[in-house]
């Protein structure tokens, strides 16, 4: 499992971390970015929902890498 | 051919949508409405369909496209008025929003919670000292969100009776040209408020160098002589203290990092600033008053929620679903898009009706059903895409410590009068209650 996020694409509306608070942070710039060890946590049903969450798209998943 | 419902339609229940927006959604999740001034529109309704329009760069936000649909005549003035952020597309509207994204971000947000406690708690204690009946929106539910945007802002909020009147006549006049003359003179307010924080960064940075301001009005002003312009003088220094009595917030930070490297100008920053306030304590304010009567109606509900206050997070989420109060997202087509089955046609106008959206059975099982417990994630009371809502973190913030402080300060809060006699506003504008009296002791 490999996640980018799209800083160019990314409003800073936040809510891959309202829904995936294990997975997703905010840099102080406002901006998503994953948590450290993310990886330990990659079963998180959230994270699904996580993605879907994001108004614009930023977030995607790649299940099979 | 017979016209097509009308949009927009007022609530009959202050928590629920018009009732004739229901046979629209059960019939399909686009429909034709028609808007006040005879033109018509697509309706969407399906949550699905929402959210691929929001995310379509098909659909514009240009409130200046002679297309744009207009949901009141009040709003026709932003045909010729650029709103800044939700009126405008990529790339303005991606620079206008980059620059405020820190600030409204979770953390920063969250580093708020004390000083909101505060704010929250300080009313409350006036409330209280004042004691039983208490009109909410006017003791509460207003100053909480007007006071955070203005401490956020750096506006001061001795001047919130002028800017509270100025945006609801840009929300709920009845006429143009009221909503434009409330929007000039809050224009007006926040260019000279620039124009003084422009003054005392000036000063702060070069002290004693006597710089000229570049402000228009001042290079309009008529030459005054002699004592007139001593006094002039005199009330400027006056208004100049009094706005280095305000602490500093975004629009200091804007004017010392934006304006001065010329990548925001001040007619630009002034836009933004007006959506900023307009938009930082209208639509909370109602969300708390809004809130706190329907948790009022749902007795079963807000008893779960005062047993278990950790419950607030979700139930704030779940009123913005229930109640979305920012009711008919509003876009125009820039090219032919086709959606369930249907195409819109380039020049088509699209109203996004959120209150139906977010009660979609796709989605929400029991969707009219106000449930504190359900997970109420995925809806559009913040809307969706590019635009969805930059204050969302801070808007969620509020309503946690406005509706958790006050069920814990006065658990046995009940209204004053009938629910029947409470006033809606009208279905054109911010949904929400005129006012709210509230009782509570022995009755």
């Amino acid at each position: 499992m490999r996640i980018t996020i799209d800083t160019d694409v990314c409003i800073g509306a936040g809510q891959c971390v309202l829904t995936a608070p294990k997975v997703f942070t905010q840099d102080d710039d406002g901006f998503s970015e994953l948590l450290a060890g993310w990886a330990d946590r990659a079963g998180d049903p959230m994270l699904r929902e996580a993605a879907r969450a994001c108004p614009v798209r930023a977030i995607t998943l790649h299940e099979d890498e | 051919m017979a016209q097509s419902a009308p949009f927009p339609q007022d609530r009959t229940c202050p928590y629920h949508p018009p009732t004739g927006y229901r046979p629209l959604s059960d019939h399909a999740p686009l429909n034709r409405v028609t808007l006040y001034d005879g033109s018509e529109a697509w309706l969407v309704t399906g949550h699905a369909e929402a959210q691929a329009l929001l995310t379509d760069p098909r659909l514009s936000a240009d409130r200046q496209n002679p297309d744009f649909p207009m949901t009141a005549p009040r709003f026709e003035l932003s045909r010729h008025v650029q709103l800044a952020l939700l009126g405008v597309d990529d790339p303005l509207h991606n620079k206008q929003r980059r620059m405020l994204i820190p600030t409204f971000g979770v953390k920063r947000v969250a580093a708020m919670r004390p000083r909101i406690q505060r704010v929250v708690d300080e009313l409350l204690d006036a409330v209280v000292t004042k004691g039983p009946p208490v009109e909410l929106v006017t003791a509460f539910a207003l100053p909480v969100p007007s006071i955070v945007i203005c401490e956020l802002l750096g506006v001061p909020y001795a001047d919130h009776d002028f800017f509270e009147g100025a945006s609801r006549r840009i929300l709920r006049s009845d006429t143009p040209e009221d909503a434009e003359a409330g929007r000039k003179e809050l224009m007006d307010y926040l260019g000279e408020l620039v124009d003084r924080k422009r003054r005392t960064v000036d000063a702060g940075t070069a002290p004693g160098a006597a710089r000229t301001s570049e402000g228009p009005r001042e290079s309009e002003r008529p030459r005054e002589a002699g004592a007139a312009r001593d006094r002039a003088a005199r009330d400027r220094a006056a208004q100049d203290r009094a706005v280095r009595d305000t602490p500093e917030g975004l629009l200091d930070e804007l004017i010392r990092d934006r304006l001065a490297d010329g990548s925001l100008d001040r007619d630009e920053l002034v836009r933004v600033a007006l959506i900023l306030l307009v938009a930082g304590h209208e639509t909370t304010a109602n969300m708390i008053s809004l809130g706190m009567f329907t948790l009022l109606e749902h007795p079963e509900q807000l008893a779960a929620l005062r047993a278990e206050p950790e419950l607030t997070p979700g139930a704030v989420e779940e009123l913005l679903r229930f109640l979305s109060i920012a009711d008919g997202l509003l876009r125009v087509a820039t090219e032919d898009v086709e959606v369930a089955g249907q195409t819109i046609r380039v020049g088509e106008g699209v109203v996004l009706a959120a209150s139906t959206i977010n009660r979609d059975t796709a989605v929400y099982a029991d969707a009219d059903d106000l449930d504190v417990r359900r997970s109420a994630r995925h809806h559009l009371a913040f809307g969706f895409g590019i635009h969805q809502c930059l204050g969302q973190n801070l808007a969620r913030l509020e309503l946690d410590i406005a509706l958790r402080t006050l069920l814990a300060r006065i658990p046995d809060l009940r209204l004053a009068v009938s629910a029947e006699e409470l006033r809606m506003k009208p279905g054109d504008t911010i949904q929400g209650l005129v006012e709210l009296p509230v009782t509570w002791g022995r009755p």
